[in-house]
Parts: C-alpha cells; structure tokens; sequence
C-alpha cells in the first residue's frame, strides 16, 4: 500500500499536494491557492486575435486605458480573416495595426499563421508561465507546461492594462491515457474520444491534466492538439508535465531557463480517469457536436465534397506530413476540394523545403495563406448548402464554416487526407 | 436589481457562440446594435423581431459554450434580452457576460416555460415565474462578479478603481 503523505496543519486541517495549475496559480498570485479559491495572478503574456482585439481595444478606451503595462507582454496576431474579404474587416484590421503601433506591441499580420502556433513559436510560453488570449483556444499551451486560458475582449483589455486578471482556481481532472496508440491513429483521435467520453461540458469550470505513457510518447505538436481541444469539454485548460521533449522543442525558440512545474503525488484530483489507448481506432466527430464521436469505420462511405488540413488544431508540419504520406503520388478525388492552411509561416517555409507542399498540391491541395483558414467561416472556403465536408479542425458546430446548412465532420489529418482520395470518409489505415 | 419580462425558451442544452452570433458577421463590425438583428438566427430566424425589451433567454445548460468572442452576450444585450436564464454556463461565456454587464443566472429552467412571465431579483438570487405562481433559487454569483455586475460591467469598473478591486 502506497501512502500518501499528508501535511497537518495547526489548526488540524489536513492539506494535500497541488495540482499544476494551482501552483502555477500560486507562483503568479502570491498566496497559496487551492481549488475555489479566487486569486489576482500577474500575467505574462496577453494575446488577441482579430477577431477580439478591436473589441478589446474598445474597452481599453473606455476603462481610460493609456499604455499597455508591458509591451513586451502583449502581442496581437491577425489572423482569422487573413488577408482581409472585405472593407469591414480591413477598417478593423487598420484598428489593430494603429493601436499596435501607438503603444509599441508586437503586432503579428497577415500571412505569419494563427496565434495559438504563433505564440509558442515566439519563446514567449513555456513551463509555469501564465498567459490570457482573448481566444477560446488559447488553452493550447498547456502542452508546453504553462497555464493559459481563453478569456473575453474586455477582460482582456483588462490585463492589458493592469497586467493582470482574477481567476477562479479550478479542480482538475486528471486523464491518464496508458498504452500506445495503433498505427495511424493519433493525438486528433485520442482527444476525440476522451471529448466523446466526457461530453462537451464535462469539465467545465475544471482543468484537464493529461498523463500516462500514450502522452508522454506524443511529439509536442500531438500534445498541443490535446491541449487545444480541452475548450471542447469545457475546461478552463489542458495542461501536461514538461519533459526532455518540452524543453528541447523550447531550445528553438527561447533561451530562458524554464522551471518545469509537477503536480504533487498527493495532489486532490475531481477525478481521475484511466484510458488504454493500445485499440483506439481512428475517430471522427459528427455534426453538430464535437462530442457526437464515433469510430471511423461508423461513419466511412459518407460522401464529402470538402477537406480541409489546417487550423490550429493540426495545421503542424507533422500534421501536413501524415497527410503527404496518404496523398503521394495520389490524385484527390474528382468531387472533393482540398484546403491546406499551414499554422505558420515557419511551417509554411519548412514544408516548402521537405517537398510536402507539393506532394499536397500534385495530388490537388489549394493552399491558402497561414491562419485560420476556412475554419471560422470568414473566409477561404465556405461550404454551399447541404454539403459535408471533413476537416482536421476543432469545431463541427453548425454554421462554423460560414454556412448553417453544411455538415463539418471533425477527424486526423490522416483521415481527412483519406477521404479526400476517396470522395467519402475513409478509413486512413487502409491507405 | 429586479428585472421583468417573458421567456423565450431554447430547449437545449449546449448552445453555442456560433449559435448566439454566427462568426460570419462578428468579424465584419463593431456595430453591436447590427449584430443584435442576427441574434439566435440559426435556431430561431425570426428572433429578433420576437423580442420586448426586458425579455429573458431560457435555456439548458452549458449556455454559451465555444468561442470567446463577447459579441455573444453583447448580441444579446443589444437585442434587448435583460438576463439569460439556464442551468449552467460555458466559462468565458460567464466572464464576458458579466463584465459587459448582461446577468446570466444558474438556475432550474425546467420549471419554465416558453412565454412564461417571469421576474429575476439579482441581488435575492430569485426567479419568479409569474404564470407558474413558482419561485426557483437561483446559484449566488461568486463576490467578485457581484461587484463587477455592480458597478455595470469591467470597464466602469476599472473607470471607478483604476483596476480590479475585487476583495
Ligand atoms: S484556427 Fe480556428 S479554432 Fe484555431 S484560432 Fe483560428 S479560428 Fe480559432
């Protein structure tokens, strides 16, 4: 019997280990904070997108705001409607670019890819830093050890200019994922399923920690598209250990010295959830739920008339080399479309160099500019009535794409490269 | 602060950002009042024209779950809605929603109806439904939001103490 060591305070009460992001809370609040707790923790990164950034700037105005408390501490990225559609967007776009200026912040624009790879990619995030994007996805960095949220335009405005923002320290739910995933099957798959298995608000007000070998044995691109997802079930963040992977994916990036932040053995969990992952099958999430997930082979035969590779989610080189592998040498199929947004301009240039791109294009890939591509509806692909279209983002919500009468199945890369070829949602393994 | 007026029942559970103000539109404009006309377009087209002023969303729960765009509760406030009403909320939905200065309230929407004449008493945490002769708890908000909802919202907020001042 393992036992677990308890530390008794004065008064009696028995207090257990911190979770990551309670420590991660307690470094940034100064005080120990604990589940329930409501603490003002400083922030070191601020990030909007231009969706939210003009809101934000509004509201900065409006709270009397005069400089950002740390220019080096925020930064906005142009991406979601990426070159501009219309005169609508370019007059906020224009917004972004003169605020930026004013106060002296990082402004990423058109063409440098989406935020949430942006950011990383930056040397700005790494373990046990705190970051706020006023985007639901910023959740993403937890694969890097860090604890950042996606909040609204006028908290941000907030942060920005007060450097910092009062949290809710959540419970956490700990996924532990053992085994090792089958040939062609992913991180996209796994966290599909857990999604499926938790539903799209079972951890809502909660943090996801995601453990156990099958993670542990993920690139830091799979794990970011773990992390990524753990909006989709509500959570506030999904949030992984650092290791040697972590820290020599950083070592491109940044020179800091990042101090990995663990989670006590004894530690209070909401839950705990165990996982052998050794018989996942490829998984496909159905519209108009993320959470509406099956196994490929349920839904393989429906006719698809887009694919979309791309979006924060798996717009990575390794996502747009799982594709290449299927395509090589292979022709989409006649009736179906394929968009391939690259995350970044990095990936962009690192996929120009390793010859996918175009393998990506011989095989019929229209690839557009780094950003969000069609994924938000904006822009760049907007699927026509009744059509199906399958794609390696993280929403399938009705009316995402821009068209309320579309269907968006949400799968692998792999698998999204597959049904390209086939015209239909196909299995990827037999490819 | 008591607010009165009818509900306007979505039956389900879940409903998203898109849902509230579809992307398309939130990307176009600052102009809160044009985005208040497509309000819930896509599970109710007409919505819109639906509304009275001081009137209530009801709904499941996860309210509200998806992106972090505050043209959501902003679309709501502007179309005219005094409160959404459900049994519970998506988080950033939560937090923008207070502080743009929309109340949302936790609570049993079972015991409501479509058309249902309701009355909210913010500061009691009470839902009371007129045309049912019921009263329904509502979950307390946490200390800090009542102060934010208190002074209308983030930015008055920040006007008044130059920062949070939230203990
Ligand atoms: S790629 Fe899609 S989900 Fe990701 S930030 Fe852009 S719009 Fe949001």
């Amino acid at each position: 019997m393992v036992l677990i060591p308890v530390i008794i305070l004065e008064r009696g009460i028995k207090l257990s280990g911190q979770t990551i992001i309670e420590k991660i809370l307690s470094s940034h609040s100064g005080q120990t904070a604990r589940a329930g707790d409501i603490v003002i923790a400083n922030v070191d990164l601020v990030m909007g997108q231009d969706g939210t950034s003009p809101l934000a700037i509004r509201a900065f105005n409006d709270m009397g705001g005069r400089e950002v408390f740390d220019p080096e501490k925020v930064a906005m990225v142009i991406d979601h409607s990426a070159p501009s559609p219309n005169e609508g967007v370019s007059a906020l776009h224009k917004l972004m670019r003169e605020f930026a200026e004013e106060k002296k912040i990082k402004l990423y624009d058109i063409g440098e890819g989406v935020c949430h790879q942006l950011m990383p990619e930056s040397g700005r995030v790494g373990p046990g830093k705190l970051v706020v994007g006023a985007d639901s996805h910023t959740c993403t960095y937890g694969a890097l050890n860090a604890f950042s949220t996606g909040v609204g335009s006028t908290d941000l405005a907030g942060a920005m200019i007060s450097g910092k923002m009062w949290f809710k320290v959540p419970e956490t739910i700990k996924f532990v994922c053992e085994g090792k995933l089958p040939e062609r099957v992913y991180a996209k798959d796994l966290i599909l399923y857990l999604i499926g298995d938790v539903t799209a608000d079972g951890a809502t007000y909660k943090a996801a920690e995601y453990t156990g070998q099958a993670v542990k044995a993920l690139s830091i691109e799979g794990r970011m598209t773990m992390a990524n997802m753990a909006i989709e079930m509500g959570a506030k963040a999904g949030l992984m250990e650092a290791d040697e992977k972590t820290f020599r994916w950083l070592k491109q990036y940044s020179d800091e010295k990042f101090t990995p932040v663990t989670a006590d053995a004894d530690a209070e969990y909401a839950e705990i959830r165990r996982y052998d992952v050794s018989s996942l099958e490829p998984q496909v999430a159905m519209p108009h739920r993320v959470d509406n997930v099956t196994g490929v082979s349920q839904v393989a035969g429906t006719p698809i008339q887009q694919a979309v590779i791309g979006t924060c989610t798996n717009g990575r080189l390794e996502d747009l080399r799982a594709a290449a592998s299927i395509l090589e040498g292979r022709k989409i199929h006649p009736k179906v479309r394929l968009i391939v947004a690259p995350a970044s301009k990095r990936i962009y240039l690192e996929a120009i160099k390793e010859g996918i791109l175009q393998v990506l294009v011989e095989a019929g890939a229209a690839v557009v500019t780094p950003g969000c591509g069609p994924c938000v509806g904006t822009h760049n692909g907007i699927p026509s009535d009744g059509e199906n279209v399958i794609s390696t983002a993280n929403r399938n919500f009705k009316g995402r794409m821009g068209n309320s009468s579309a269907n968006i199945f949400l799968a692998s890369p792999a698998t999204v490269a597959a049904s390209a070829l086939a015209g239909e949602i196909a299995d990827p393994r037999e490819f | 602060m008591k607010l009165s007026g009818e509900a306007h029942k979505f039956d389900l559970n879940d409903i998203n950002t898109d849902y509230i103000i579809s992307g398309k539109y939130k990307f176009k404009t600052l102009d809160m009042k044009e985005l208040a006309k497509h309000v819930m377009e896509d599970l109710d087209p007409d919505f819109y024209s639906k509304i009275k002023t001081g009137d209530f969303i009801v709904a499941g729960s996860n309210f509200g779950c998806g992106s972090s765009r505050e043209q959501a509760p902003l679309a709501i406030k502007n179309a005219g809605i005094s409160a959404v009403l459900a049994k519970s909320f998506a988080r950033i939905f939560y937090r923008n929603a207070i502080n743009t200065g929309l109340p949302v309230v936790e609570c049993d929407t079972d015991k409501i109806e479509h058309g249902d004449r309701l009355e909210v008493d913010l500061s009691a945490g009470v839902v009371r439904n007129i045309s049912k002769n019921l009263e329904i708890k509502a979950r307390p908000l946490p200390e800090v939001m009542i102060k934010i909802l208190n002074d209308g919202g983030l930015a008055p907020h920040f006007r008044k103490y130059g920062g949070f001042q939230i203990y």
